[in-house]
């Protein structure tokens, strides 16, 4: 679709909320506030989006003020997730700074008597032929913005954008970098008092008795709080808080919990579960080939944590029987939605703002964190409680990405030619998030002594990305195939949304069976890719990473290079990656180079660093991370239980942007995680001639692969 | 209440409280100086890394009673709006960021390191870097922002 042609439909985030007022307003003193739904989750959205608007309005960029989404003042935008922002919030801002141009030029028209055409805009001062002016703000108090978006406006020419396309510096960093206040955990409310929750270590243990005397001896202490199995105290002081949970916690007595599955065999334990089994998608050739043999191969991805740096934590107060919260969930008004359900209030009730956290992956404890902030809250008489999670609650209470097993069975000719393809996914949803079901998906909910069910997690349909399935259906141009998922529809290991959800391990099963079978025919990766591709933008990736990478490089002991591809939920960016690792004891990522195709990129050094994030994030999940557990409890609850990538183990990583201006841009956060993982683990069969096919790629993981491969 | 004196941001500091409480507990609690991030609570982060001395260590495991009389620095005491610390502005030159979370420590262990050392290679940025976790993968970029600061200081002499 091309941006410039008048939008016959609104953009769906603008469709959804279409005041006018509600996205964008003047105020007097030269400033024009934009108030998008989505949310800072660190990706530096809220940048490019000022962009968008500072553009289309013809105004600097130092005027656009970003207003923080809350469920009082702001569009609903659902959720911030999917690398869909720039997309949803970026267009319906684009189209709402479009229309408001529009009508500010039709009223200086008619205020300075001369045609609309006639007028130009610089920095919101309207001028025209002979030198009449007035500006944006000027004519403020006589525009009406409550007023609803309508179709057929005409965004800017590309050409004519002066921000969109450029690399500007994002508005949030100096903050952060000066050390001043701006995330979550630094605000300090007046009078605000602090909570903290205690949770079992096993698994879904119940609370059977909790003797409180050691508690309420901490001074400081202002209530205990049990309701169930959900039980907390509100301190003073957050020194206070942290004794009088030590304290409660001696002092509880707990069930056995819940079984969990057995770590070691989680392909086993994923293909036996009860599931729901779907086929995702069918190709039948219309003239079936001869099948000469087949591969079949099986692929598996641990359970991953989001492992913030910062453990989650919200604000609450009530006032009579209305609650305000602060949170840096993704999705104001989801998470109020399920609030909601949880308190059986009306909506109205409860407002909840956003403020910033640290980097977020996903759906992981933000929710959480707040009901449970909520829930204390109405022992602290009408002041606010700050509730903040351990690190050890962080890694081991909060939904994981979902644990997968992936088959892949490919029927070759007598040439050797890929003529059917059948791919089988097993493992739990991807998606559990809060406000988008009946019943409510935050942890404390089930804990309550009337407590909700648990949240089995679902994926979301393929015309949606997908969940398990996602990046399933191959991109590559065989003549049949047959896609299934098996969803479990039980759930000991919660589970909810992670970046690329099954993304990662689809594209690293994809790409590492063809990997195996162009290398089987002797034939180059590179070449045997673009072969099997018809869509030009996907070979352009991967045409622009193997010049940039002088594709093939010479042959060295001990070095190895792979290379991967995805389009990211097969609708979003493309991108290619090449890998170079030296395999020795360990295996160490020297390089990643990437080449990415988002369409345009509206800050392209913002692109570049979501995919160098992405890049690195991801060499850490390939090479480290694996949530662990025994039979009773998650174990991993500590950065020395679940390491992640260091500064001395992290690989140089260039990214090249194809940039096209003409083509709607769509997010960098996801792309690269998928062809990043299956490079590298092509590059480790290039270094050691061994298919290493369970993540994470571990030294203990290529002694096996060596020992089965014998 | 025994009281503990030490030098905060080059300022004249006297606390009453529980001597064993941890540094971090008391800069961002009492004191209310909230650029040192809690993170994980047993120093295997850095995000809550300040200055003591002229080391950088994590103030979550830090007791109270051993920096009596030493002289802390924050990263609100190591450069202000008016005036940054070229690490402050290498790391906005670069966008050496994502979330922004860890960057607070990351700077107080660059400082550190420029102090001891004025001119790095990017390896000796890297080693002493390597006890702060990034999760959002800006690694090489704030390696970029040190080494640029470090030769930004050295022009300055």
């Amino acid at each position: 679709m091309n941006q410039q042609a008048p939008s016959p439909a609104l953009p769906v985030s603008l469709a959804a909320n279409p005041k006018l007022s509600s996205w964008l307003k003047f105020s007097n003193d030269g400033q024009v506030t934009v108030s998008p739904g989505k949310v800072e989750i660190g990706q530096g959205i809220v940048t490019a989006l000022a962009q968008i608007a500072a553009d289309e309005l013809d105004i600097d960029l130092a005027r656009v003020q970003m207003i923080r989404a809350s469920t009082a003042t702001s569009p609903n935008e659902g959720v911030t997730s999917g690398s869909l922002s720039i997309q949803q919030s970026g267009r319906a801002l684009r189209h709402a700074c479009a229309e408001v141009r529009r009508i500010f030029l039709q009223q200086a028209a008619e205020r300075l008597g001369v045609d609309a055409d006639a007028l130009d805009i610089e920095d919101g001062t309207i001028s025209g032929p002979g030198n009449v002016r007035t500006s944006y703000w000027e004519l403020a108090d006589e525009v009406s913005l409550d007023r609803d978006a309508t179709p057929g406006v005409t965004p800017k020419n590309a050409s004519r954008r002066a921000l969109a396309g450029h690399s500007v510096q994002r508005i949030d960093i100096p903050d952060k970098v000066l050390g001043r206040t701006r995330f979550i955990h630094d605000q300090a409310l007046a009078g605000m008092v602090h909570g903290r929750v205690l949770r079992p270590e096993n698994s879904r243990a119940k609370l059977i008795e909790l003797k409180e005397d050691g508690a309420r001896a901490v001074p400081g202490l202002i209530a205990i709080m049990r309701d169930g199995s959900f039980a907390g105290v509100v301190s003073e002081t957050e020194h206070g808080a942290e004794a009088a949970l030590n304290a409660l916690r001696k002092g509880a007595t707990w069930s056995d919990g819940e079984p969990l599955p057995d770590e070691n065999d989680l392909a086993s334990f994923l293909k036996t579960q009860p599931a729901e089994s779907t086929v995702i998608d069918k190709r039948t050739a219309a003239q079936p080939g001869t099948v000469a043999r087949t591969i079949k191969r099986q692929y598996t991805r641990p359970y991953i944590a989001h492992a913030s740096i910062a453990p989650s934590c919200a604000m609450a107060q009530w006032n009579g029987d209305r609650v305000h919260v602060w949170t840096h969930s993704q999705g104001v008004y989801l998470l109020r939605a399920d609030l909601a359900l949880v308190l059986k209030l009306p909506v109205e009730n409860i407002t909840v703002e956003h403020m910033e956290g640290a980097g977020c992956y996903g759906h992981n404890s933000a929710d959480d964190v707040a009901l449970d902030a909520v829930l204390l809250a109405r022992s602290a008489g009408g002041r606010p409680v700050r509730v903040q999670w351990s690190r050890q609650g962080e890694m081991s209470d909060a939904p994981f990405g979902a644990a997968m097993a992936i088959e892949i069975e490919v029927y070759l000719d007598a040439q050797g030619e890929i003529i059917d393809w059948r791919h089988s996914i097993w493992g739990n949803g991807h998606v559990a998030r809060p406000g988008r079901a009946a019943l409510p998906a935050l942890l404390a909910g089930y804990e309550l002594a009337n407590p909700f069910p648990r949240m089995v997690s679902t994926n979301p349909p393929q015309a949606n990305g997908g969940g398990s399935d996602r990046n399933s259906i191959p991109l590559y141009d065989f003549p049949s195939w047959r896609i299934e998922s098996h969803r479990l529809t039980t759930m000991p290991v919660r589970t909810s949304a992670l970046r690329t959800l099954g993304g990662q391990g689809n594209v690293f099963a994809i790409e590492s069976i063809l990997d195996e079978i162009a290398a089987e025919r002797g034939e180059d990766p590179i070449a045997f890719r673009l072969r099997h591709l018809r869509d030009e933008r996907a070979k352009d990736v991967i045409r622009a990473v193997a010049a940039r990478a002088k594709w093939k490089p010479e042959k060295r002991p001990g070095i190895g290079h792979g290379v991967g591809f995805g389009r990211y939920k097969n609708t979003g960016a493309y991108c290619a990656a090449i890998a170079e690792i030296e395999g020795a004891e360990e295996i160490t990522v020297r390089k990643l180079t990437l080449a990415v195709d988002v369409g345009e990129a509206i800050n392209p050094d913002g692109v570049i660093n979501q995919i160098e994030g992405g890049a690195i994030q991801a060499t850490s999940w390939v090479l480290k991370e694996r949530v662990r557990f025994d039979r009773q409890r998650i174990t991993s609850t500590s950065w020395t239980e679940y390491p992640i990538l260091r500064f001395s183990e992290v690989p140089e990583v260039e990214v090249e942007v194809i940039q096209r201006p003409e083509i709607d841009p769509v997010g960098a956060g996801e792309a690269a995680h998928g062809p990043v993982t299956s490079a590298i683990a092509n590059a480790v069969f290039d270094a050691l001639g061994v298919r290493v096919r369970d993540l994470p790629i571990t030294r203990d993981r290529i002694i096996a692969a060596m020992e089965s491969s014998l | 209440m025994p009281s503990v004196r030490f030098r905060l941001n080059g300022a004249e500091t006297e606390i009453d409280t529980d001597p064993d409480r941890s540094l971090l507990d008391v800069l961002r609690g009492q004191l209310r100086v909230t650029g040192a991030h809690f993170g994980c609570g047993a120093g295997e982060c850095g995000a809550c890394n300040v200055i003591i001395g002229d080391r950088a260590v994590s103030a979550c495991d830090t007791p109270l009673w051993s920096v009596a009389d030493k002289d802390i620095t924050t990263i609100e005491g190591l450069g202000t709006s008016e005036q940054p610390h070229p690490l402050q502005r290498a790391f906005i030159a670069e966008q050496a960021l994502q979330c922004g979370y860890c960057v607070s420590g990351i700077l107080m262990s660059a400082a550190a390191l420029l102090k001891r050392n004025p001119s790095p290679t990017s390896r000796e940025v890297k080693e002493a870097l390597d006890r702060n976790l990034c999760r959002c993968g800006s690694h090489n970029r704030m390696v970029r922002a040190v080494l640029r600061a470090a030769e930004e200081m050295a022009a300055a002499g």
